[in-house]
């Protein structure tokens, strides 16, 4: 499929799909619906550095956050209209993300993991203790009961959403056919023999970098929106990081199918058990990890490698 | 200024015992990671699971807490040795260890976490011993026995470890699998087996900082994860697989974290260890004593 061809059906999918969300017959759906589509860019996002170039991001709260709470800072001083908020949520998390990149230049495997995890808590503990935006406390954000046309405030972040999943995954497949994506694996299956080659290796992992931590925090920003009173556990909560890495390995790494196929399919899990068995998070996570450790011991490829094995043998 | 000089003082000694502690349990990834290569962010949760496992036996039968971990020592041997196992045969003989080893560890991290959130609640355990209300004090210097004893019994840990490891077959076996796999193979040693006893002391050592860390304060699950920056921190500053490193690294952490906590506030102190973590990859990766 050519990529232009791709964005088109892209869209059409997203129109599609938020068509027939409207027919759900209460608001519960939009909330729900919202939540799974978050971790569809946040797996997206975490997918171009960690499936594409090979580097695992533990800190994918932290630029989650980050979006989120340059909402909150921004809410604070003018009332700007949201996609205005994604677009600035995004430049601050892919700033963070180019000056990540920086300072672990040198890093390659699990060095590079860990920074990202020191990373994530410098950033937390710097929130927390800044007044300004809440601090320990949090901060509230006061929503419009509705917009015009759509109706219900719920809908429009629906809506939002729907539009940063086609961009978010149009962009990755994007990055797949292209000359960045051919470096961006040769990273990832051997660094040095990539940069003896020709491979700008460096530029590339800040490309991915800056690229994942935007989008990451674009995926944040709208969240005090969404949640209405927004504290540090809540923004940094493990949920995300832990998700941003389960869901590409559950699902695949090796294409833009495979996030998206994790994020619906843990995204849906955990929506469901919240629902019935009215649990905290706890049980949620639970799950999660015990899927993650099973799926990368029996199926290393994730849904994707599996569903693909299963079509090779039946030739 | 005389207070202020007091206050700094105390902070200090509190700092070097902190840091004594730190050691007991950080050794444990110097061992899995400094050594092995294998990066275990799981050990926090190990040692979690061990202050629990120490919890239990201290408030039922009455054990004392460090004598039920000493019990615990070869359990959490056997299960070390079980888990390196399927990290071998899943990971590390495909040679898929790099990403699908680390998110394994990752997912074993949360599952030992909730699984004991569900279990217990969150809710803060402690153990009872007779020594954990006492205090020396000399001077302005407090020395409370519930910091002194893990600090003393943290010391005797890494100078035993290191004496194992320089002075008997199997210790030196796992240094040398620490440098070359492949020389050590020739030598007709089978390094899988070297890795996994290696491994498993790595987690008994989990099982002696869980009871520390349960005697120094109380417990819930999710205490854990304040450590994993903590130990990494502490392990890449003092030079990966180093003993000696690794406990000056430990005990300049627990005085900085101390300072930081007396005079700006507990708040700020998670942000020293990873700040310093950081700091240290980007500036200096082999670490203070590093080569």
């Amino acid at each position: 499929m050519r990529t232009r061809t791709f964005w088109l059906v892209a869209v059409l999918v997203g129109a599609a799909f938020f068509g027939l969300s409207l027919l759900a017959p209460n608001q519960y759906y939009f909330q729900a619906g919202y939540k799974v589509l978050q971790y569809v860019v946040l797996a997206t996002a975490w997918n171009i550095l960690g499936g594409y170039c090979g580097y695992v991001n533990f800190g994918s709260a932290a630029f989650f956050a980050l979006g989120a709470y340059s909402t909150v800072a921004l809410y604070k001083i003018l009332p700007v209209p949201l996609p205005v908020l994604i677009l600035i949520g995004g430049i601050v998390s892919g700033v963070v993300g180019l000056g990540m990149g920086y300072l672990t230049l040198r890093l390659r495997g699990a060095f590079f993991s860990i920074a990202t995890l020191a990373l994530a808590v410098v950033v937390q503990t710097l929130i927390t203790n800044w007044d300004y935006v809440g601090g320990s406390r949090g901060a509230y954000i006061i929503r419009p009961m509705r917009v015009p046309i759509l109706g219900h405030y719920i809908e429009y972040l629906y809506l939002i959403m729907v539009v940063l999943c086609v961009l978010a995954i149009g962009i990755a497949r994007t990055i797949e056919r292209s000359r960045l994506g051919y470096g961006f694996a040769a990273i990832r299956d051997d660094e040095q023999a990539a940069e003896a080659a020709g491979v700008p290796t460096l530029r590339l992992k800040l490309v991915a970098t800056t690229l994942s931590g935007a989008l990451m925090g674009m995926a944040g920003a709208p969240l005090p929106y969404y949640v209405t009173y927004l504290d540090p556990a809540s923004g940094f909560n493990l949920a995300y990081a832990v998700n941003s890495i389960a869901m590409p390995l559950i699902g695949g790494m090796s294409s833009w199918l495979g996030p998206l196929i994790g994020a619906l399919f843990l995204g849906s899990i955990q929506e469901y058990t919240t629902v019935a068995f009215s649990s905290s998070s706890g049980l949620n996570v639970l799950i999660v990890g015990v899927l993650l450790v099973s799926f990368v011991i029996v199926a290393p490829n994730g849904i994707v490698g599996l569903v693909e094995s299963l079509r090779w043998r039946r030739r | 200024m005389g207070v202020s000089v007091d206050l700094l003082l105390s902070a200090i000694v509190a700092g070097i015992l902190l840091g004594g502690f730190y050691a007991a349990v950080t050794v444990g990834v110097s061992i899995s990671f400094g050594m092995l290569d294998i990066v275990n962010i799981a050990h926090p949760a190990f040692i979690i699971l061990g202050s629990y496992i120490v919890y239990i036996l201290n408030q039922t039968y009455g054990v004392d807490p460090i004598l039920a971990a000493i019990v615990l020592l070869p359990v959490f041997y056997a299960l070390g040795a079980a888990v390196y196992q399927i990290y071998y045969l899943v990971f590390e003989r495909r040679g898929d260890e790099a990403l699908r080893g680390l998110a394994f560890f990752f997912g074993l991290l949360f599952i030992i976490e909730v699984a004991l959130i569900l279990a217990f609640g969150v809710d803060y355990r402690f153990v009872s011993a007779d020594y954990i209300g006492t205090t020396l004090h000399y001077g302005p210097i407090d020395l409370p026995l519930r910091m002194l004893i893990p600090f003393g019994m943290s010391i005797a840990m890494l100078a035993t470890l290191q004496l194992y490891l320089s002075r008997t077959f199997i210790g030196r076996a796992i240094m040398a699998v620490s440098q070359d796999r492949q020389a050590l193979q020739l030598m007709s040693a089978n390094p899988a087996r070297i890795k996994r006893i290696a491994f498993g002391i790595s987690i008994a050592t989990a099982a002696l900082a869980g009871a520390f860390l349960i005697i120094i304060q109380p417990v819930e699950p999710s205490v854990g994860r304040d450590y994993i920056g903590r130990i990494f921190a502490i392990c890449v500053l003092g030079g990966l697989g180093s003993f000696p490193g690794m406990l000056v690294a430990a005990i300049l952490l627990g005085i900085v974290e101390s300072i930081t906590a007396t005079f700006y506030g507990p708040s700020w102190a998670p942000a020293v260890a990873f700040g310093i973590l950081l700091l240290t990859l980007a500036f200096r990766p082999s670490g203070i004593m590093g080569r």
